[in-house]
């Protein structure tokens, strides 16, 4: 398999030679960009196979990008990286359609096999992200949702998720629920689904009223 | 033009076009507006008219004051483009005109007062008026001198043929009332200057305000940020710099956002774990990763876990040769549970020597005593987790429940 076809958008100059530097030659970096607009642009020129998307941009954030570029570009996937760790933000980017999202400070290794696995088409959480899911989908479905299904989790999902956010890799959750890795990225793609599409009212409420930690 | 425009739409809109005041497009109740929009006159056309009318002999105000009179509000403003007109320099002019119309209504009548003196008030108004308004024009300074010398002109002109009036002295009095109304005038002549020396000064405040802020943030990055850079470039070892730049991230944070919740002085469990994380970061040179679904208020067996927790952070910092440590708590509606893992070197818990305590006691001990419960799982070479879980306080619980159902 070739390395993957990386874009890089991060307003901050010394982040992205960090980021090119240590993941070498375990990924191609085509292009990068410091603010929205440029991203949008350079993406549209090099069609890149995974953006690493900064939360917090210079004209309109990250979010900004994947709604000019999610529908032109479906081949295109997005990960999402930010410093904050506001809830809200790191919501509004994966509702928007980033395929994941991990902290800027993850290691350069967690990185490129992050990339790798969202290129593959399956979804990457930290455990700060699987936690903020967990929060948000806690409590009773509201009885007015049409869809119940999407607005709740599934025992084996919020099972996945809380080992995610102890810490557990997706081979690791694997072996100790005795299922496939590849059934562990099943749950976890279900559960971004679910994060994108619910129309649950308390999870757009909930991030907003979240603050940091 | 706009004008026309909109009365050119108004009478589009509403055919035919019943007699009313226009409610929209209206220079003091909008009889001239309406009438001309019904009549297909441009209502300024009506207004001078009436403007020309009233300076002859008042019967301009007349005419104005019986249409008002009979002429019913428009009942509804004409779809969507009724917007609400600022009380412009335009409008102002209407109404002093109306005014003084109908002074000199008076005056034609024999009612109240001389003609006289309603010109002379008039022109001293006039002068008022000029030295108050406000104009945007680039160059204000010329423009504030030519008009404050033409409107003090006027009003002092107005004043003088106010008391010039044959009828004025007698009918005021005394002189001193003279004075007083002179004075009167140079106050409000000087009025925008003390205005504008008034808006000056607190412009001069928020200024000061401002600046006050920011060297007060000046001097707390000063203090924190500055410091630790300087540290971290005398730091002998990479594991120290890490441990300064984090500890200084978390503190930057905190004082950006005012974090509520991860205050360790709000007395709650995110709070608490705030405190935990940064101690265990500061004592050793491991990165926690703290993860908390939920909060609570602290109890005494919330805070036998934290305890247990700390302890537990402690020991996967001292001994499991890792960078990271994971934390995960999360609060359920009657217990709470943590996990603290490292993917470090792990060991046999069948085989932890007698004299080590901190798993027996500080631990295990400190959870069972509580009514909780304490498991390690650990193997050479696989890293170590431990799993905390303990009820929450059951008044509170029933309470909860109760609430729920009710």
């Amino acid at each position: 398999m070739s390395v993957p076809r990386v874009f890089l958008v991060d307003d901050h100059q010394m982040f992205r030679a960090g980021v090119r530097a240590e993941l070498g030659d375990r990924v191609e970096v085509v292009g990068e960009a410091a603010d929205a607009e440029s991203a949008v642009e350079g993406i549209r020129a090099t069609r890149p196979e995974v953006v690493l998307l900064d939360v917090h941009l210079p004209g309109g954030g990250g979010k900004a990008v994947l709604d000019t570029l999610k529908a032109e570009q479906p081949d295109t996937v997005f990960l999402a990286l930010s410093v904050s760790d506001a809830a809200e933000d790191v919501i509004a980017v994966i509702r928007a359609g980033a395929r994941g999202y991990v902290t800027k400070t993850i290691s350069s290794d967690d990185l490129a096999t992050a990339i790798a696995r969202v290129r593959a088409g399956d979804a990457v959480f930290s455990p700060r992200l699987a936690g903020f899911v967990l929060d948000a989908f806690a409590g009773d479905v509201p009885p007015t949702v049409a869809d119940p299904e999407l607005d709740q989790l599934s025992p084996r999902e919020r099972e996945v998720m809380r080992l995610i956010a102890r810490g557990y890799t997706y081979k690791e959750i694997a072996r100790r629920l005795s299922l496939s890795i590849k059934t562990v990225e099943t749950h976890v793609s279900a559960v971004l689904r679910k994060l994108q599409l619910s129309s649950r009212h308390e999870l757009t409420r909930w991030a907003t009223d979240r603050r940091l930690i | 033009m706009e004008e026309r425009h909109r009365a050119q739409l108004a009478r589009a809109v509403e055919l035919p076009a019943a007699l009313h005041r226009s409610s929209d497009d209206r220079v003091v109740a909008g009889v001239c507006g309406g009438v001309g929009a019904a009549l297909g006159v441009d209502p300024t056309v009506l207004r001078l008219a009436l403007a020309v009318l009233t300076v002859a002999n008042g019967s301009g105000i007349v005419l104005y004051l019986v249409a008002l009179a009979l002429l019913p509000q428009q009942p509804v403003p004409t779809q969507g483009h009724s917007v609400e007109r600022e009380p412009t320099a335009e409008r102002a002019a209407g109404v002093a005109l109306a005014t003084f119309g109908l002074l000199l209504l008076f005056a034609h009548l024999d009612v109240l007062l001389p003609a006289e003196l309603v010109w002379a008030s008039a022109v001293a108004a006039l002068g008022f008026a000029l030295v108050w308004a406000r104009t945007d024009a680039p160059d204000r300074t010329r423009w504030l001198l030519l008009r404050s010398a033409g409107g003090g002109l006027l009003v002092v002109a107005g004043l003088g043929g106010l008391l010039a009036a044959g009828g004025v002295l007698s009918w005021v009095g005394s002189l001193g009332l003279a004075v007083m109304a002179t004075s009167v005038g140079v106050g409000i002549l000087l009025g925008p200057w003390i205005v504008r020396l008034l808006g000056d000064l607190s412009r001069e405040r928020r200024e000061r305000i401002r600046s006050e802020e920011r060297s007060e943030m000046a001097a707390h990055l000063h203090d924190s940020v500055l410091q630790t850079l300087a540290l971290i470039q005398r730091a002998d070892s990479p594991g120290r710099a890490r441990t300064l730049a984090r500890r200084q991230e978390r503190e930057l944070r905190s004082w950006l956002y005012g974090d509520q919740a991860a205050d360790p002085a709000a007395g709650d469990l995110a709070g608490a774990l705030q405190q935990l994380v940064t101690d265990v970061e500061d004592a050793h040179d491991v990165e926690v990763d703290l993860v908390l679904v939920g909060s609570c208020p602290m109890e005494p067996r919330v805070e036998a876990l934290v305890a247990a927790l700390r302890e537990a952070a402690h020991n996967a910092a001292r001994h499991a040769g890792v960078e990271d440590i994971s934390v995960y708590v999360e609060v359920g509606p009657d217990r709470v549970e943590a996990f603290v893992r490292d993917r470090g070197r792990g060991f046999d818990p069948q085989r932890v020597e007698p004299g080590r305590l901190g798993i027996r006691e500080s631990i295990v001990g400190r959870m069972v005593r509580n009514g909780g419960r304490a498991e390690v799982h650990s193997a050479p070479g696989e890293g170590t987790e431990v799993a905390l879980e303990i009820a929450r306080n059951h008044d509170r619980t029933e309470r909860r429940a109760q609430e729920a159902t009710s």
